[in-house]
C-alpha cells in the first residue's frame, strides 16, 4: 500500500518497505520450495515445488527490475491520479488466452465422448484428467481472470480512485496465474482431490487463499479511498463474490496432507458431511463466482454501453440481499434421493425455488436498463451480446429451480440435462457477458476510437449463439432420453434397457454437442483476432464508423 | 437531528457492507451443515462397514487420481428403477470412512456403488486395458498403463496416519503394518490372518493376473471388487434405515 503516501516523495515503482517485505517473502518461499523439491514424496510434488521456486524467483527479479526501470524513468510528470490500467490490460489478455484454452479442451473432451479412440489410452490425456482441466480453465482461468480484470477496472472508475497497493494488484494477477498453472499441470499429472470444481490439491489451495485474501484487501482498500459518496452497486456484487468465495474455498478444502512433501491429501470430513460441504461449495461457486461476480460486470457494462442509468435502485438492493442470502441454502439439490437426510434435501429444494425470484430481479434490472435504448440492439452487436447474456441468465435461472424439484430431479440427475443446464449458463450468460465486457474494455483501455471491426463482433455473436443452441438442445434431448431409458419398464415389469444401450443412444447427440462447442470456440477465435487488431491500432476500413466508443469512461450513475 | 439508518448507510461503509454480507451468506451453510454432525440418525447404525484395507485404499487413490467421479456415480438413489438396476440404495454409513466422498454427479458410465463381485477379475483386467474389447458400445478411455505400472506404496502407512487424524479408526498397529497388509492382500498364498482380522471380508489374491508385481491395476481391482459388499442387507428390514 506504499503508493498511498504523498506523491512526489518517491518515484512511483521504486522500492518501499512493503516491496522489500514482498521480495523477502518471495525469497523465503523459494527456499522453502527448494527444500520441498528435494524431499518430495512423488514426482508431481517435485515438479510443482520447482515451478513455485522459479515463479517466486522470477517475481523477486521482476520487482527489482521494476525499481531500476522506475529510477531510469524519473519522477512522473504530473501529480494527478492515474488509474492502474496496466494490470487490467494484463487481465484482459489473460482472459482471452485462458478462454481459448478452456474452450479448446472442452471441444476435445466432447469429442472424446463421441469418439472414445481420441482418449489415445494415455495416462495424461484421458477424459478423467482432461475434464477438470476444462472446467477449471473455463470457470477459474477464463471466468476468474475476467472477474479480476473487470473488478479492478470497475472499482477504480466507480470510486474515482487508483487501485490500492503498489505491488499488490500485480501479486494478485500473477499469483492467480501461478495457481492456474499449478492446478492445470497437476490434473495432467493426476494430482486431484476429485471434488468437483475444487480439484486442486492442498498446496495449490493454500496458495490460492493467500492470493485471494490479497485480492479482497486490494478491493476493500480501493473502496475505502473512493471519492464518490456511495459504493456503486456493481461493487456490492464484486465484494460479495470475493468474500463468499474465500469462505467457501477454505471451508470445502480443509484436508490433511499425507506428509508436507506429498501432493496427496485426504479431505477432513467424511462421506455425507463431505458431500454436503462439497455442494455447499459447488453450488455457490455457481452462485457467487459465476453469478454474483458476473452480475457486478452486468451492472457496470450494460448501463455504460447503453448510456442509460440502471433501471431500478430499489430492485438492485432487494435482489442483492435476497440473492446472496438464498443462494447458500440451495446446495443440497445436488443430492436428491441420496444418503443425505431428507430434511436437508427438502430445505435445499425449497430455497432453490425461492431463488428464482431474486435471479429474475437481476435479469429484469439488467434488461430494463435498456429502456429507451432498445434500438441499440439493432445497431450495436456488443449491446446485443450483453443483452442476450442476460436473457440466457434468465433462462438458466428458471431452468435451475425447475430441476431442483425432486420429481424433476429424479429424471434429470446424473444425465446430460445437467450438463446442458450448466452450459446455457456458462456459454450463454458467463461467456457472453464477458465477451461484451471485453469488447467494451479493449478500445477503452488501449485508447482506440473503436474496435477493429463491428462486423466481426456480429459474426462472433451469431456463430457462438448457434453453437449454444446446438449444445443445449442436444443435451436436453440426450439427458431426458437417457433419464427415461433408465426408468423404462417392459410389459413384464422388467427394466427395458441395459445401461450400455442408453450409452449407445447418446452418440448422435454427443456429435452435435461437440459441433456446438466447436462453433463457440470459432466465435471466440474471431474475438481474439478482432481484439488483437484493435490493440494494434487497426480499423477495418470498409466499415463505416457507426458506433464510436468514448475513450475516457466516467463512472456510471 | 439523529441520522436514520437506511441502505445508504451501508453503501457508504465498505466495512459494514463486508460484515453484513458475510453474516448473510454464513447463515444458510451453518443451518444446513452443523446439524449433520450433531444428529445421530444422519448415519445409520449398520454392521460390516470398516475402513479400507491398505490395498483397497491405494486402489481408491488411483480411482481419485484418474478422475473416475467425472463419469461414474457411487450413490444409488432410493428410486425403484435404481434399486432394481444396481442393488440396495446406498446408505450414509457406507461412505462414513470416505475422505473425500465420491458419490459423483454424472453417469456417463454406470453407478459403481455395488460393482463389487459383479464381474470377474479377468473381466476388469480386459476392460481396463481396452473397454471396447468387452463392451463394444462403451465410451470409456482405456487404462492399459495401470497393469504395467508398479504400485507406489512406499508411504501407505502415512496415508493411514493422515486418515486416522481425520477420524478413520486405524490404530497404531494398522498403521505400522500397512505395508505388510498391502503386500499380503496382493500376493497369492501369503499369510493373511492379520489382514483378515483387521479388515474382515477383504479379498486377498493376485488381481491383475501377474503375481510377479503389485501393479496399480491390482490395487484398483481390489477396490472395485469390495465396493458395496460390506453390509449384509439380508440382515436388515428397510424400516431399519428410516430417518
Amino acid at each position: 500500500m506504499a503508493a498511498t503516501g504523498a506523491p512526489g516523495h518517491r518515484i512511483p515503482g521504486t522500492m518501499t518497505t512493503a516491496s522489500w517485505a514482498v521480495v523477502a517473502s518471495l525469497i523465503a518461499g523459494a527456499l522453502l520450495f527448494i527444500v520441498i523439491a528435494a524431499k518430495a514424496q512423488d514426482a508431481p510434488m517435485a515438479a510443482h515445488a520447482w515451478l513455485f521456486t522459479l515463479a517466486f524467483a522470477a517475481g523477486a527479479l521482476a520487482i527489482g527490475q521494476r525499481h531500476f526501470n522506475a529510477l531510469e524513468r524519473g519522477p512522473a510528470a504530473s501529480e494527478e491520479v492515474h488509474y492502474n490500467d496496466a494490470v487490467v490490460k494484463a487481465g484482459v489478455i489473460a482472459t482471452l488466452f485462458w478462454g481459448i484454452a478452456g474452450f479448446l479442451v472442452g471441444v476435445v473432451i466432447a469429442s472424446q465422448l463421441a469418439f472414445p479412440a481420441l482418449n489415445f489410452d494415455t495416462n495424461f490425456l484421458n477424459f478423467g484428467r482432461l475434464r477438470p482441466l476444462h472446467t477449471s480453465a473455463v470457470i477459474f482461468a477464463f471466468g476468474g481472470n475476467a472477474l479480476i480484470a473487470t473488478s479492478f477496472y470497475v472499482v477504480q472508475r466507480t470510486s474515482r480512485a487508483r487501485l490500492a497497493g503498489d505491488i499488490a494488484p500485480w501479486f494478485v494477477f500473477w499469483g492467480y496465474q501461478l495457481f492456474i498453472v499449478v492446478a492445470a499441470t497437476g490434473y495432467l499429472m493426476g494430482v486431484t482431490q476429485s471434488k468437483e470444481y475444487a480439484e486442486p490439491e492442498w498446496y495449490a489451495d493454500i496458495w490460492l487463499t493467500i492470493v485471494w485474501v490479497t485480492y479482497l484487501l486490494v478491493f476493500m482498500a480501493t473502496l475505502a479511498r473512493r471519492r464518490e459518496p456511495h459504493i456503486y452497486v456493481a461493487n456490492w456484487f464484486y465484494l460479495a463474490f470475493i468474500v463468499t468465495i474465500a469462505m467457501l474455498h477454505i471451508g470445502n478444502n480443509l484436508a490433511i496432507p499425507e506428509t508436507w512433501t506429498s501432493s496427496k491429501s485426504y479431505a477432513l470430513f467424511p462421506g455425507v458431511q463431505d458431500a454436503l460441504i462439497q455442494w455447499w461449495y459447488g453450488h455457490n461457486a455457481v452462485g457467487f463466482f459465476l453469478t454474483a461476480g458476473f452480475l457486478g460486470m452486468m451492472y457496470y457494462f450494460i448501463p455504460k454501453r447503453a448510456e442509460r442509468p440502471v433501471y431500478s435502485y430499489r430492485l438492485s438492493i432487494i435482489h442483492f440481499w435476497s440473492l446472496i442470502f438464498l443462494y447458500i441454502w440451495a446446495g443440497p439439490h445436488h443430492l436428491h434421493f441420496t444418503a443425505l437426510p431428507d430434511w436437508a434435501q427438502t430445505l435445499g429444494m425449497t430455497f432453490s425455488i425461492m431463488l428464482w425470484m431474486p435471479s429474475w430481479g437481476g435479469m429484469i434490472n439488467g434488461l430494463m436498463t435498456l429502456s429507451g435504448a432498445w434500438d441499440k440492439l439493432r445497431t450495436d452487436p456488443v449491446i446485443r451480446m450483453l443483452v442476450v447474456s442476460v436473457a440466457f441468465y434468465g433462462m438458466s435461472t428458471f431452468e435451475g429451480p425447475v430441476m431442483s424439484i425432486k420429481a424433476v430431479n429424479s429424471l434429470s440427475h446424473y444425465t446430460d440435462w445437467t450438463v446442458g443446464h450448466v452450459h446455457s449458463g456458462a456459454l450463454g450468460w458467463v461467456g457472453f457477458v464477458s465477451f461484451g465486457a471485453i469488447y467494451c474494455l479493449v478500445p477503452w483501455l488501449w485508447k482506440r476510437e473503436r474496435l477493429y471491426s463491428m462486423a466481426l463482433v456480429s459474426w462472433h455473436f451469431w456463430i457462438a449463439t448457434l453453437g449454444i443452441v446446438l449444445y443445449i438442445t442436444s443435451m436436453w434431448v440426450s439427458g431426458i432420453l437417457q433419464g427415461l431409458m433408465w426408468r423404462a419398464y417392459d410389459a413384464q415389469g422388467f427394466l427395458e434397457y441395459s445401461f450400455v444401450e442408453t450409452v449407445e443412444a447418446m452418440h448422435p447427440f454427443y456429435v452435435i454437442r461437440a459441433l456446438g462447442g466447436l462453433l463457440f470456440l470459432t466465435g471466440a477465435l474471431i474475438m481474439v483476432y478482432n481484439c488483437w487488431m484493435t490493440i494494434k491500432g487497426r480499423v477495418r476500413e470498409s466499415e463505416p464508423l457507426q458506433m464510436p466508443v468514448r475513450a475516457a469512461a466516467q463512472p456510471a450513475e | 437531528m439523529k441520522k436514520k439508518f437506511t441502505h445508504a448507510t451501508i453503501e457508504k461503509s465498505p466495512m459494514l457492507l463486508l460484515v453484513l454480507t458475510l453474516i448473510v451468506v454464513a447463515i444458510g451453510g451453518l443451518v444446513e451443515i452443523v446439524p449433520t454432525f450433531l444428529i445421530k440418525s444422519t448415519i445409520e447404525d449398520v454392521k460390516g462397514v470398516r475402513p479400507y484395507s491398505p490395498l483397497e485404499l491405494a486402489g481408491r487413490n488411483i480411482y481419485i487420481r484418474e478422475g473416475c467421479y467425472a463419469c461414474h456415480s457411487k450413490m444409488i438413489r432410493s428410486l425403484r428403477s435404481e434399486v432394481e438396476r444396481y442393488g440396495h440404495y446406498s446408505l450414509a454409513a457406507e461412505s462414513k470412512y470416505d475422505h473425500p466422498f465420491q458419490w459423483g454427479s454424472k453417469r456417463t458410465g454406470p453407478d459403481l456403488a455395488r460393482v463389487g463381485g459383479k464381474y470377474s477379475d479377468e473381466w476388469h483386467r480386459l476392460h481396463m486395458a481396452d473397454p471396447r474389447s468387452v463392451v463394444p458400445e462403451s465410451v470409456m478411455p482405456g487404462y492399459p498403463f495401470l497393469e504395467t505400472t508398479p504400485l507406489n506404496y512406499r508411504n501407505i502407512g502415512g496415508a493411514l496416519k493422515a486418515l486416522s487424524i481425520a477420524g478413520v479408526p486405524y490404530d497404531a498397529e494398522a498403521i505400522e503394518n500397512a505395508k505388510a497388509d498391502l503386500e499380503a492382500q496382493a500376493t497369492p498364498f501369503a499369510d493373511t490372518d492379520q489382514l483378515m482380522q483387521r479388515y474382515p471380508k477383504a479379498l486377498a489374491r493376485d488381481f491383475d493376473g501377474n503375481p510377479a508385481m503389485i501393479s496399480e491395476l491390482d490395487a484398483l481391482i481390489a477396490y472395485l471388487q469390495m465396493l458395496g459388499t460390506l453390509v449384509d442387507f439380508n440382515a436388515y428390514e428397510t424400516t431399519d434405515f428410516k430417518q
